[in-house]
C-alpha cells in the first residue's frame, strides 16, 4: 500500500501544483482575491502531498519493504536506520523527490510569509508552480521512486558504503535547500517583471539569504566528507560535480550584495533580476551534470538518456523562458538614483563582477572537458593548476577591496575616511605577511600573501565591531563582519594546509614506526571488527610526539559484503590548529599494511570559516525576520 | 553625458573588462593546463613524449599486478590490444582488481613506463569510467553487460 499511496500523493500534488500555475499567474493580472486565495491554498496542499509521498518512501526505506524497487535496489535489512532514512535520497528517484519536497516547502513559505504586494505573492506562487510542474512531470515518467517488483526480493542490494555516514546524510537535504531555494529568488525575479514590481528584491531576501546559508553549509559539509571519507587527505578537487554547488554560490553570493544596493537605493535593477535567473539556472545545470551520468563521480546514480535529455530541454525552457521575459520587460523597470564612482553602490559593483567573473571561469572549467568530448571526442579534463590560474586571481583581487564595502556611504563615500579606519587592518596585513615570510617554510610569497589578505579582511572586521561596539552592532552590520571574516577564516584553511602539510606513505610490520610532521607512528597490531553491515580490518597505531605516547588511532578499511565494495575509514586526530590524518592502504602480506599519513596545518579552519559565514547569513536573515518591512536600517553609518 | 548614462556606460565597461581578463585568463589556462586522455592503443599511435602528463584508462591487464619494493606497485593498462606498463607509489583504490577499469594520471617515462601518480578506479561493481567504456569501445573489446 505505501507505494500507492506515494504514487497517488505525487499525482494530487501534480494536479494541485498545475492549480497553483494557473491561479497564481491569473492572480497576478486580476485584481480579484480568489484567485490569490486559490494560489497560496494549493501551494500548502501541494506541500502536504508531497510531503506525504516523502514520507511514504521514508517509510518503505525503514521498514524494508523491498517491493519497492527503489528500495530494493537501494537498502539492506542490516543497514542501520538512519542510513534507511537517508538512503533515500542517496539515488536518483529519491533525490529528485527530495528536490521536489525542498520546492513545496518554499512555495508554501512564499505563500505562508506573503512578502511583497499580493500581486507579486501571487505571481512568484504561479512560478514556483511552474517548476514544480515540471520536475514532479519528471519524476513521474521518467524516475519514478514508486515502482513495484513482482516477486519481491528478500533481500535488498544496499546503499554505496561511500554514502553511508552522516555527513552525506546530512549533505544533500542542505545543498538542495540551498539550490532550490535559488528557485524562490527566481520565481521573485521572474514575478517582478511580470508584475512590473520595482521592490521585489526586499520580498525575496529572506529566500536568497535562506538558500545562501544552506548552500554554504551544504558545500561545507560536502568538502568535509570528501576530506574524511576518501581518504585522500584533500579537501577540494575541482571535480564538477564540486564545482556544480561552487558556480551556484559565487552568483548566489553576487545576488545578496547586488540586491542590497537594488534594495536601498534601486540601483543595478536589471542586473539583480539578471543573476537571480542566472543562480537559478546554475542549480538545474548543476542537477544536470549531477544527475545526467555525463560525469563520473559517486553522485552520477543514473545514466539513463532520458532524463537527461530531459533535464537539459527543462534548463533551455527555464533559462530561454525567463531571458525572454527579461528582455521584453526589464527595460521598464527604472533604474533608481545615481551614485558617484566613490560609493557603496561601486563597491558592490565590483563584487558582483569579481564574483561572476570567478563563476564564470569556473563555468568554462566545468563545461569545456564536456563539450569538446561531446563535438570532437577529445577527452581532456582541467585540474587545480587551471583554477590556480584562472579561478584564484579574481578572488584574491576580489577579497582585497572586500573591507572597503561597508566602509562607504551609499551614492557617494568618502575614500579618505574608509582608509583612515582601515590603517590598523592594513598594519596587521603587513604583520601577517612579514612574520609568515620570515619565519615559515617552505618561503611562499603566494602563501605569504594569502595570510596578509586574511589578516587584512579579519582585523577589518573587528575594527568595525570595535568602533560600534556591543550596543551599535546592527545584525546587518554583524551579519557583514562575520560573512567577510568567515571567509578569511577558510582562507587561512586553505593556505595552511595548501603551505604546510606534510605527508608520508610506507609498508609497516608488526611494531615498525614511521615518522611525519614531527610525530611517530608505530603500528601495533591490525584486528578484524565486525560492524553492522561490514567487517573491518582495524590498525591500532600509536602516536608519539617527542618520545611521548600521545594517542592510540584506529584507521579502517571496511568491507561491505552486501554491497560487495571496500571504504577506507580515516582517522583524524584535530587540534583546530592541525589534524593529523591516517588512511590505512592495502594489505601487503599477512602482517605488512600500507599506512598512509597526514600532518594538514589549519585544515578544519576551512570548515570552521564556512560555518562562520553561515552564522552571518543567519545574523542577516533574523534582522530582516525581525523587522520584515525593514525601513532603511543602519546597515553601516555612511562614513562622511 | 548623463549621470545615469556615465553610469551605465562604467556599468558596461567594468563587466567587459571582466570578461576580457577572465576570457584571456581561461584560454591561456586552457592552453597549458587540461589533461588529456588516451588509451594504450592512443599512447602507441600519437606517440606521446615522455614527461607530458595525461590521464591513461583500460582495464588492469590480467596477472600483470605485482607489488614491492616498499610501497610500489606494477601493474598494466590494457583496452584489448596494446597494454602499457605503469609502476606506481601510493595506496590503491579499494576497488583496483585485475580485469577492473582504471583510470591513472601522471606521464610516460623515457622507458615507455607510466609513472602514475594518482590511481583511480571504478566506485563500485556496477561502474565502470565513461572513458574506459570508451576506449574498449575503440579497440573492439567492449562487451555490453560487461
Amino acid at each position: 500500500m505505501t507505494g500507492e499511496i506515494g504514487l497517488l500523493a505525487l499525482c494530487l500534488a501534480l494536479a494541485l501544483a498545475i492549480v497553483q500555475t494557473l491561479s497564481g499567474l491569473s492572480g497576478a493580472r486580476v485584481a480579484g482575491s480568489l484567485s490569490r486565495g486559490i494560489a497560496t491554498s494549493s501551494a500548502t496542499g501541494q506541500f502536504v502531498f508531497v510531503a506525504l509521498a516523502f514520507g511514504a518512501l521514508i517509510y518503505a526505506s525503514v521498514t524494508d519493504d523491498f517491493s519497492i524497487a527503489n528500495v530494493a535496489e537501494n537498502s539492506h535489512t542490516l543497514k542501520p536506520l538512519i542510513y534507511k532514512i537517508s538512503g533515500v535520497w542517496g539515488n536518483h528517484e529519491g533525490s529528485m523527490l527530495l528536490w521536489v519536497f525542498v520546492l513545496s516547502v518554499y512555495s508554501a513559505a512564499i505563500a505562508f510569509l506573503k512578502r511583497g504586494s499580493d500581486r507579486l505573492t501571487s505571481a512568484a506562487l504561479g512560478v514556483q508552480g511552474l517548476v514544480a510542474v515540471a520536475f514532479i512531470v519528471f519524476i513521474l515518467f521518467t524516475s519514478n521512486p514508486f515502482v513495484r517488483l513482482d516477486p519481491a526480493p528478500f533481500e535488498g542490494n544496499g546503499l554505496n558504503p561511500l554514502l553511508q555516514d552522516f555527513g552525506l546524510a546530512v549533505h544533500p537535504p542542505m545543498l538542495y535547500t540551498g539550490y532550490v531555494g535559488l528557485s524562490a529568488a527566481f520565481a521573485y525575479a521572474a514575478a517582478a517583471l511580470i508584475v512590473r514590481e520595482r521592490d521585489w528584491a526586499r520580498a525575496a531576501r529572506p529566500f536568497m539569504l535562506a538558500a545562501w546559508i544552506a548552500l554554504t553549509l551544504g558545500i561545507a559539509l560536502g568538502s568535509w566528507w570528501a576530506y574524511y571519507e576518501l581518504g585522500w587527505g584533500g579537501f577540494w578537487f575541482w571535480d564538477p560535480v564540486e564545482n556544480a554547488s561552487l558556480m551556484p554560490w559565487l552568483v548566489a553570493t553576487a545576488l545578496l550584495h547586488s540586491a542590497l544596493a537594488t534594495e536601498r537605493t534601486g540601483a543595478f535593477r536589471t542586473w539583480t533580476l539578471l543573476l537571480a535567473i542566472a543562480g537559478f539556472s546554475l542549480s538545474l545545470i548543476g542537477t544536470f551534470l549531477v544527475r545526467s551520468g555525463v560525469l563520473t563521480s559517486v553522485h552520477a546514480f543514473a545514466s539513463d538518456p532520458t532524463r537527461g535529455t530531459y533535464i537539459l530541454f527543462l534548463i533551455f525552457g527555464a533559462i530561454g523562458g525567463a531571458l525572454a521575459l527579461f528582455a521584453w520587460r526589464a527595460p521598464s523597470l527604472e533604474e533608481g538614483a545615481s551614485f558617484e564612482p566613490v560609493s557603496r553602490e561601486t563597491a558592490l559593483l565590483l563584487n558582483n563582477v569579481f564574483l561572476t567573473a570567478s563563476a564564470a571561469t569556473v563555468f568554462v572549467g566545468t563545461l569545456y572537458p564536456l563539450a569538446l568530448d561531446t563535438f570532437t571526442g577529445t577527452k581532456i579534463s582541467v585540474g587545480p593548476p587551471f583554477y590556480a590560474a584562472t579561478f584564484a586571481p579574481f578572488f584574491f583581487a576580489m577579497l582585497i577591496l572586500v573591507p572597503f564595502g561597508p566602509r562607504l556611504g551609499w551614492h557617494r563615500g568618502n575614500l579618505r575616511a574608509a582608509l583612515r579606519t582601515l590603517y590598523p587592518a592594513l598594519g596587521a596585513a603587513l604583520l601577517a605577511f612579514a612574520l609568515i615570510l620570515a619565519f615559515t617554510t617552505p618561503r611562499s610569497l603566494f602563501g605569504a600573501a594569502a595570510f596578509a589578505v586574511a589578516a587584512w579582511l579579519i582585523a577589518s572586521s573587528a575594527i568595525d565591531f570595535w568602533t560600534r561596539g556591543w550596543r551599535g552592532a546592527s545584525p546587518a552590520s554583524v551579519a557583514s563582519m562575520l560573512g567577510h571574516a568567515g571567509l578569511a577564516v577558510t582562507l587561512i584553511g586553505i593556505a595552511g594546509t595548501t603551505l604546510w602539510r606534510s605527508e608520508a606513505l610506507e609498508v609497516l610490520g608488526p611494531h615498525d614506526s614511521m615518522y611525519v610532521g614531527g610525530y611517530e607512528l608505530r603500528l601495533d597490531d591490525v584486528v578484524g571488527v565486525k560492524g553492522p553491515n561490514y567487517d573491518a580490518a582495524r590498525a591500532i597505531v600509536t602516536v608519539k610526539r617527542n618520545g611521548e605516547t600521545i594517542a592510540v588511532m584506529h584507521p579502517e578499511r571496511r568491507v561491505f559484503p552486501a554491497e560487495r565494495q571496500e571504504t577506507v575509514e580515516t582517522a583524524i586526530r584535530t587540534t583546530i590548529f592541525t589534524d593529523l590524518y591516517l588512511a590505512l592502504g592495502d594489505r601487503r602480506d599477512a602482517t605488512h599494511w600500507i599506512l598512509r599519513a597526514y600532518v594538514n596545518p589549519l585544515a578544519p579552519f576551512i570548515w570552521l570559516g564556512g560555518l562562520v559565514m553561515a552564522l552571518g547569513g543567519l545574523a542577516a536573515l533574523w534582522s530582516r525576520m525581525r523587522k520584515p518591512r525593514a525601513v532603511p536600517d543602519a546597515m553601516a553609518a555612511p562614513a562622511e | 553625458m548623463t549621470p545615469k548614462k556615465r553610469r551605465r556606460f562604467a556599468f558596461a565597461a567594468a563587466i567587459l573588462l571582466a570578461s576580457a581578463g577572465a576570457a584571456a585568463l581561461t584560454l591561456y589556462a586552457l592552453k597549458d593546463n587540461v589533461l588529456y586522455f588516451y588509451s594504450p592503443s592512443d599512447v602507441a599511435a600519437k606517440h606521446v613524449q615522455p614527461g607530458i602528463a595525461f590521464r591513461i584508462g583500460g582495464l588492469v591487464a590480467m596477472h600483470s599486478v605485482t607489488r614491492g619494493p616498499g610501497a610500489d606497485v606494477h601493474f598494466a593498462v590494457s583496452d584489448g590490444k596494446l597494454s602499457v606498463p605503469v609502476i606506481y607509489h601510493g595506496v590503491l583504490p579499494a576497488l583496483f582488481r585485475e580485469g577492473q577499469g582504471v583510470v591513472a594520471l601522471g606521464a610516460l617515462e623515457p622507458s615507455g613506463t607510466f609513472r602514475a601518480t594518482e590511481v583511480l578506479a571504478k566506485h563500485d561493481e556496477r561502474y565502470m569510467p565513461p572513458e574506459v567504456v570508451d576506449a574498449l569501445k575503440r579497440s573492439g573489446r567492449w562487451k555490453e553487460n560487461q
